[in-house]
């Protein structure tokens, strides 16, 4: 494997790293995810938090259905999320499949939210490394500001680490755009087929190591998709990668977090996990589609004391 | 990392305040004889404060020694009917006071936590529901008896006297009440003078459940009421839940004489951390081990022995942890650690954290406020601590932890079993041979592998050594309360 990001080096370095890991505790890590669930948000934390969560969106479409059209439309309530209250803050960025990525970026404009596009075969990653490479340079040539790749969860469950290490490398040196920047790169470790959280905290290790600038739990395909628990993991395994490496990696639970209350308790882990530094859209992010519409409809409810139904917030 | 980075923002939790609203409280209690609230003889009442904010709750009835005799007397004359009642039809009122338990849930724990000072999380999430399925498990027993190791024939024993302490108010309450009931007994309980309300306002639930008069009689009072009622000539069971010194006194107040008696006192439980612990969760098993309950908790791992070469990491991520909890208000929902108990157990904390500095430990605390008013105690943690130090041997009872090191499993064992008291451990370790080795050589009532302070009705709970004899939980709990019959 050629030297990661964080200069760990060598491929025994890697492995021996991942061996060292301290084990999870099943029961352990759900009673502490359950416990941070019950946190109780209210008045002025609930705004807070609303808003926050409103701009750690990646609002996304990743449907073989995909039009121009709909991306368009996407955009434009990514851009206004809220078109009846402009102090609504706008999401982090639009998710789409590569091919849409160019209408997306010219439907956002300017607008400081981001093109992330899901490269590398998403979903299953059962593709040659060749056509993952080419499927993120396409992308990355688009305009995509972010690629969330798949890792070979084929050959990590077969205990080829280090391919699993090289692919993640090799589609790191694919978001080079040349003047120095780079896409950044979200490394989706599709925790609902790792099965245990053993696994989830070796893969997002290795992620961590080969470079990657987010760790993502999902694809939104696969079920279970995100976790409280999975995520609370993640989020313990970038603070102590912090810590060990210095260098900061954010996270993004994916798939199934459809309600305010439920990203709340993501916020509220966050906050008590990894800590402030990751309370921003910079370090943390929803991969959420329906989600969005209830943020919205609990922001109205403070400005109008009541629900307002479905129909009080756009469809895209 | 972002090209646009954001910079964070903190998310201040508002407060959550419980609403008190669900309780009534009356200006002041009587003791519950007989299946009605009486007034005492003498007519002398003391006050219970929620030491939150030191605002009297409630005045409450000192029982006299001629208040216990009347409460004896009602079980006696109870006995009779409750003994001879077929097991399901017992089973039958217990079930419905599990049930009424269940269903005022929110009224118990509210009171819970104004009277004791525990934060509503847990008297929500933990004691009250403990409770319900502490009576819901004896309920099942009650038509069973002979299968709970007392013989074929097994009989009730009579009047069981019971002293409970503040610490777990109700949940003491039922561990000491469903399996006497279900066994046949009656019983007499005295609450702990700081917190009797949630045993009053189960009284309340004895006479809604129409359970039949004297089977459960509530007598309150300090020191002396609890003596007057251990020494009651005519209580055939004693049961007592406190510290070891009244534990010794109550052994002498029996010694002699056919009653049975069980106690549970006080421990000082080596929470065990090896090096290939699973870290995340063996931090929250230290911090729930010692700071669940402001650490009023007898099976509190308040000793923690950490292996040597992982003492820094676990060090500084225990640290980190500790800085994130909320000390305040009980009926926040969000508090973590609430009030001390009282001034006196604040004093007493206060003293033996005072000898921890002169013995020359370290004192760390995360940053916290604590309220103006009520008793308050930060999270504490001692390192540079020895088995040479009195913070490593005597029972501090608060929110204070110890930390020692060990460098091999032989020297944890030897640490661990190194103290006059034995009533709970906890071994954290990836390696499932090394728990079963551990537990094993552990001389302690219970130890948890790889979690803390956890309770079920169905598990047997109790001490070695000076934590005392006999145990509470599970068949052996129900056996406390039986007796052989003649084998037909």
């Amino acid at each position: 494997m050629t030297t990661t990001t964080t200069g760990l080096g060598s491929a025994a370095d890697v492995l021996a790293v991942l061996r060292d890991l301290p084990g999870v505790d099943q029961v352990g890590l759900e009673a502490r995810a359950a416990a941070l669930s019950t946190r109780s948000i209210k008045k002025g934390a609930k705004r807070t938090a609303i808003d926050l969560a409103i701009s750690m969106v990646d609002l996304t479409t990743l449907e073989g259905a995909d039009t121009p059209g709909k991306v368009r439309s996407l955009a434009a309530k990514a851009l206004r999320p809220d078109p009846s209250d402009p102090t609504c803050p706008q999401v982090a960025a639009v998710c789409v499949y590569p091919d849409l990525v160019a209408t997306a970026r010219a439907a956002l404009g300017a607008a400081p939210v981001g093109v992330a596009s899901v490269a590398t075969a998403f979903p299953s990653g059962r593709a040659p490394l060749d056509v993952k490479i080419t499927d993120t340079e396409y992308a990355v040539a688009a305009g995509a500001s972010e690629i969330d790749m798949v890792i070979d969860r084929g050959a990590f469950l077969a205990g080829d680490l280090l391919k699993v290490a090289e692919e993640i490398v090799a589609v790191r040196a694919a978001c080079e755009r040349g003047d120095g920047t780079h896409a950044h790169l979200k490394v989706i470790l599709e925790t609902g087929e790792l099965a245990t959280y053993d696994a989830v905290r070796r893969a997002s290790w290795l992620a961590m190591l080969a470079g990657a600038d987010f760790i993502k739990t999902s694809t939104g395909k696969v079920s279970p998709a995100a976790t409280l628990p999975v995520t609370l993991l993640m989020l313990e395994a970038v603070r102590d990668y912090r810590d060990a490496t210095g260098r900061q990696v954010g996270v993004k639970p994916a798939g199934g977090i459809r309600t305010t209350k439920d990203a709340i308790k993501y916020l509220v882990t966050v906050n008590e996990t990894a800590g402030l530094d990751w309370m921003t859209p910079t370090w943390f992010r929803f991969g959420a589609s329906s989600l969005l519409n209830d943020l919205l409809m609990q922001r109205q409810k403070f400005e109008t004391g009541r629900y307002s139904g479905p129909d009080y917030v756009t469809i895209d | 990392m972002a090209d646009h980075a954001v910079p964070p923002t903190p998310l201040e939790y508002a407060p959550a305040p419980e609403s008190r609203s669900i309780v009534d409280l009356e200006p002041s209690y009587g003791l519950f004889i007989d299946g009605a609230f009486t007034e005492g003889t003498d007519g002398g009442t003391f006050k219970t404060v929620n030491p939150a904010t030191e605002e009297v709750l409630a005045e409450v009835t000192e029982a006299t020694p001629a208040d216990v005799d009347l409460a004896v007397a009602a079980a006696r004359r109870a006995f009779r009917g409750w003994s001879r009642m077929p097991g399901r039809e017992r089973a039958k009122y217990l079930y419905r006071i599990a049930r009424i338990i269940a269903e005022r849930s929110r009224e118990l724990a509210v009171l819970e936590s104004l009277d004791n000072g525990k934060p509503i999380k847990e008297s929500r999430d933990v004691d009250v529901p403990l409770v319900s399925q502490w009576f819901f498990y004896y309920a099942g027993w009650a038509d069973k008896l002979s299968y709970a190791g007392a013989g074929s024939n097994p009989r009730p024993l009579g009047v069981a006297a019971q002293v409970i302490p503040w610490n777990f108010p109700l949940l003491m309450l039922s561990w000491k009440i469903a399996p006497a009931l279900a066994a046949g007994n009656t019983v007499v309980l005295k609450p702990a003078e700081t917190t009797p309300l949630t045993a009053l306002l189960f009284a309340e639930i004895c006479q809604q459940a129409d359970l039949p008069p004297g089977v459960v009689n509530i007598v309150t009072g300090a020191g002396d009421t609890g003596q007057a009622l251990v020494s009651h000539p005519d209580v055939d069971k004693v049961a007592f839940t406190g510290s070891t010194d009244v534990g010794r006194s109550i052994a002498r107040a029996v010694a002699g004489t056919e009653k049975r008696l069980t106690l549970e006192l006080g421990g000082k439980a080596a929470n065990i951390v090896f090096d290939d612990a699973p870290m995340d969760q063996a931090i929250e098993g230290i911090v729930s081990g010692i700071f669940f309950n402001q650490g009023h908790v007898c099976c509190a791992g308040s000793r923690l022995l950490v292996q040597e070469n992982v003492f820094d990491e676990v060090m500084e991520r225990l640290k980190r942890r500790m800085a994130t909890l909320r000390v305040g208000d009980p009926l926040d929902k969000n508090t973590d650690i609430g009030a001390i108990n009282s001034r006196e157990q604040l004093q007493r904390i206060t003293e033996l954290a005072e000898v921890g500095d002169a013995e020359g430990a370290e004192r760390w605390s995360p940053p916290c406020e604590l309220p103006s008013s009520g008793f308050w105690y930060a999270p504490t943690v001692f390192t540079g601590v020895t088995q040479a130090h009195r913070i490593a041997r005597e029972e501090i009872f608060g929110p204070v932890l110890s930390v020692l090191t060990f460098r091999t499993p032989d020297e944890a064992v030897a640490k661990a079993n190194n103290t006059p008291y034995g009533l709970s451990a906890g071994v954290w370790t990836e390696k499932g041979s090394r728990i079963l080795a551990m537990a094993d050589r552990l001389r302690a009532g219970v130890v948890w592998a790889n979690t803390f302070n956890k309770f079920d009705p169905a598990s047997p709970f109790g001490g070695y050594k000076e934590s005392g004899y006999g145990r509470e939980g599970g068949k052996q709990g129900l056996a406390a309360y039986l007796q052989e019959g003649e084998t037909t």
